[in-house]
């Protein structure tokens, strides 16, 4: 706590230091109650038309265990419990995963322009599942009656995990992880994953080129309750594991040297951070695809409203992070419905905008 | 509006149903549950919507993929449910469908089990650009539409265009090599090589690919298209879009091969060329006759524009 603010108290005198924490806990506030309003939205609209009544009904069915009827009834039920209440819960954790890791990424490497692709990630699992998609049907025997596309989560996953840990690897000497190496190597290793899925692209056919292009692009369609299962530990752990570095990050701001002799565990936190973004990025690649823009965009927008304190941007960043997702997943699967727009173009097409207004608002009022 | 015109109107509308009813007669098989009670379909895949509407099934269809072009008013008659390898179990459901007729490239395989549980029939048709597979196709699609007699009509008359153009094709001595031509970007020529179907309506047609070592469409240098020496260039595309012959043979790759001698460029539609369907027999007798002026076919039926014709 006191590293914090200790770095906010060179900038800042105490009164706009209590203005801005009130502003905090007014923002988080104001947060919870837009995501839970976004949410509500997201679970009463879709291209099947239900009243409101019809879905607050099904959801109480499905939580009282009462048997839902037959007919229209059962698909609108199918509808709320098996397709949109997954996509909910999938996009509230993915998007709160892939902002949270853009903040550790922005603080660990003190960076602004920071985000999770640069621990490797996002090109390992896009290596990972153009291998899957260009070459499945060739490596997996067909007599196991696999679908190769099935494999793709599970190679995305594998994929981001192992280039990170490559990475990690090359940075790390005598115990020291040099933060400025592990920039430039995943640099170069993003362009050598690059090129590799460029051969893939060039050896696909129409439509594997097809699928390399949507998945590239990001969707929630795929959410189902298993792959819920599988994914909600993961994000859930990396999400619940952050307030612990909060400090740690805030003390980072001053550098490493400085960290350390304020306290801080410095080598095990890069270690733990690097980690967790792997594991959050990784899971949500491989539950969602590559969903680009939200890890940069909503941090920044966070510390141009609320303030660089991580104690109070991280629990923000996850709020606004899921918020921003599940508003655009209800646009990407309403606009063109019945057909659904890749979420990828839908979260850039909302936030981008609004981050530009902030930013010129921002140089208007503090030239 | 005027009585006149209303009287007008009804006659056009009941010699429209006269019509409809003598049309229907011989083609729907007896005792096929029609009106009222039929049964409301999603197609994912463009080959499948061809055939429904040369089966004259096209009132049951409820919703169309982006890969139905043909016919081309069969987009704007039916919702889009976006590209087949994406899409969304919602926007299927929210159709109402009974049944999901699909060729195998649909999915994602999530969505296909979400339908299925919302209690819809899906159906996962082979896509394959084999004569086989057209005739396979078209007698499958009538089974599941209870249009059997008609599936049978059809698929006789492609058959016996697939028959026709065999018999052509014995009479054709030396095959032209034939260079397909998918995209000219910068001068570079994405051509189209084995396994495609741009390759097997070639064969079809009685040509040869000239770039059989190529495996799917690929870009090719410019001295690999010298190397394959085609005696013809074919191509696709329509109105503006077509490439024409002075922009193909200005490019030296192209200048230096026979087919610039006589500035032999073919180019067609590319989804009747492409697309293996009821209308492929028709294609390639056309192509045919275009690379071998001298092979002797006998009439191909166009099966799809002879239904369109009739509606």
């Amino acid at each position: 706590m006191s590293a914090g603010l200790a770095a906010g108290r060179l900038a800042d005198a105490p009164s706009a230091l209590a203005a801005r924490r009130r502003r905090a806990r007014l923002g988080t506030g104001l947060l919870v109650v837009v995501l839970a309003a976004i949410s509500i939205v997201a679970l009463g609209a879709g291209a099947v038309a239900i009243p409101p009544g019809r879905v607050v009904a099904i959801l109480w069915e499905a939580a009282t265990g009462a048997g839902a009827d037959a007919g229209d009834g059962a698909r609108d039920a199918l509808v709320v419990t098996g397709i949109r209440l997954p996509r909910v819960a999938m996009g509230i954790l993915v998007g709160a995963a892939l902002a949270v890791a853009g903040a550790l990424m922005q603080g660990l490497f003190r960076n602004p322009l920071a985000d999770p692709g640069l621990v490797g990630v996002s090109s390992g699992a896009g290596l990972a599942a153009g291998i899957t998609i260009v070459l499945g049907e060739r490596l997996v025997p067909a007599a196991l009656g696999i679908d190769p596309f099935a494999l793709l989560p599970v190679g995305a996953f594998l994929g981001g995990l192992a280039t990170t840990l490559l990475l990690y690897a090359i940075a790390t000497r005598g115990g020291r992880t040099s933060i400025a190496t592990m920039l430039l190597a995943g640099i170069a290793l993003g362009a050598l994953a690059g090129a590799a899925s460029g051969v893939l692209a060039f050896m696909s056919d129409d439509r594997q080129l097809r699928d390399l292009t949507f998945w590239s692009l990001g969707s929630l369609g795929g959410a189902t309750w298993s792959k819920l299962a599988i994914v909600a530990p993961i994000l859930g752990a990396t999400l619940l594991a952050t307030p612990i570095l909060a400090r740690a990050l805030n003390a980072l701001v001053l550098g490493e040297a400085e960290a350390y002799h304020l306290g801080i565990a410095v080598e095990r936190v890069k270690t733990a951070i690097v980690i967790l973004v792997a594991a959050a990025v990784g899971a949500s690649v491989a539950a969602a695809g590559v969903i680009g823009f939200v890890g940069i965009v909503v941090p920044h927008l966070l510390r141009l409203a609320i303030g660089p304190d991580h104690r109070v941007l991280l629990p923000a960043c996850a709020l606004l992070g899921a918020a921003l997702l599940v508003l655009a997943d209800i646009v990407a699967r309403t606009l063109v419905a019945p057909a659904e727009l890749p979420i990828g173009i839908v979260t850039a097409a909302i936030g981008a905008p609004f981050f530009l207004w902030l930013l010129l608002r921002r140089r208007g009022f503090f030239p | 509006m005027t009585r006149a015109k209303d009287i007008s109107m009804l006659a056009t509308l009941a010699r429209a149903a006269a019509l409809a009813a003598f049309v229907c007669a011989p083609v729907c098989a007896p005792g096929a549950a029609f009106a009222a009670e039929e049964e409301r379909l999603v197609v994912a895949g463009g080959v499948l919507t061809e055939i429904l509407y040369a089966l004259g099934a096209q009132d049951r269809i409820v919703g169309v993929d982006t890969t139905s072009l043909h016919p081309p008013r069969a987009l704007e008659e039916h919702p889009d449910i976006g590209y087949l390898r994406a899409l969304s179990a919602e926007g299927v459901l929210s159709l109402a469908p009974d049944r999901v007729l699909a060729t195998d490239a649909a999915g994602p395989a999530d969505a296909l089990d979400l339908i299925r549980q919302a209690g819809v029939d899906v159906e996962i048709l082979r896509e394959e650009p084999t004569e086989a597979g057209v005739l396979a196709r078209i007698r499958e699609v009538g089974a599941l539409v209870e249009a059997e007699e008609a599936a049978r009509a059809l698929a006789d008359e492609v058959a016996a265009g697939f028959a026709a153009l065999a018999q052509a094709r014995a009479t054709i001595e030396a095959p032209v090599r034939v260079l397909f031509v998918l995209s000219l970007q910068n001068g570079r020529a994405m051509v189209g090589g084995a396994g495609t179907s741009a390759d097997a309506i070639i064969t079809l047609a009685g040509g040869e690919n000239a770039v059989s070592g190529v495996d799917g469409y690929k870009p090719v240098t410019d001295e690999a298209i010298i190397a394959a020496a085609p005696d013809v260039i074919l191509s696709i595309g329509r109105g503006d879009h077509a490439l024409s012959p002075d922009d193909v043979f200005a490019l030296p790759a192209f200048a230096m091969t026979p087919a610039a001698a006589e500035r032999r460029l073919v180019t067609m539609d590319g989804l009747a060329l492409l697309g293996f369907g009821p209308r492929t027999p028709q294609a390639a007798a056309e192509l045919m006759k275009i690379l071998h002026p001298e092979a002797v076919i006998a009439p191909v039926i166009a099966p799809l524009l002879r239904a369109e014709a009739t509606r």
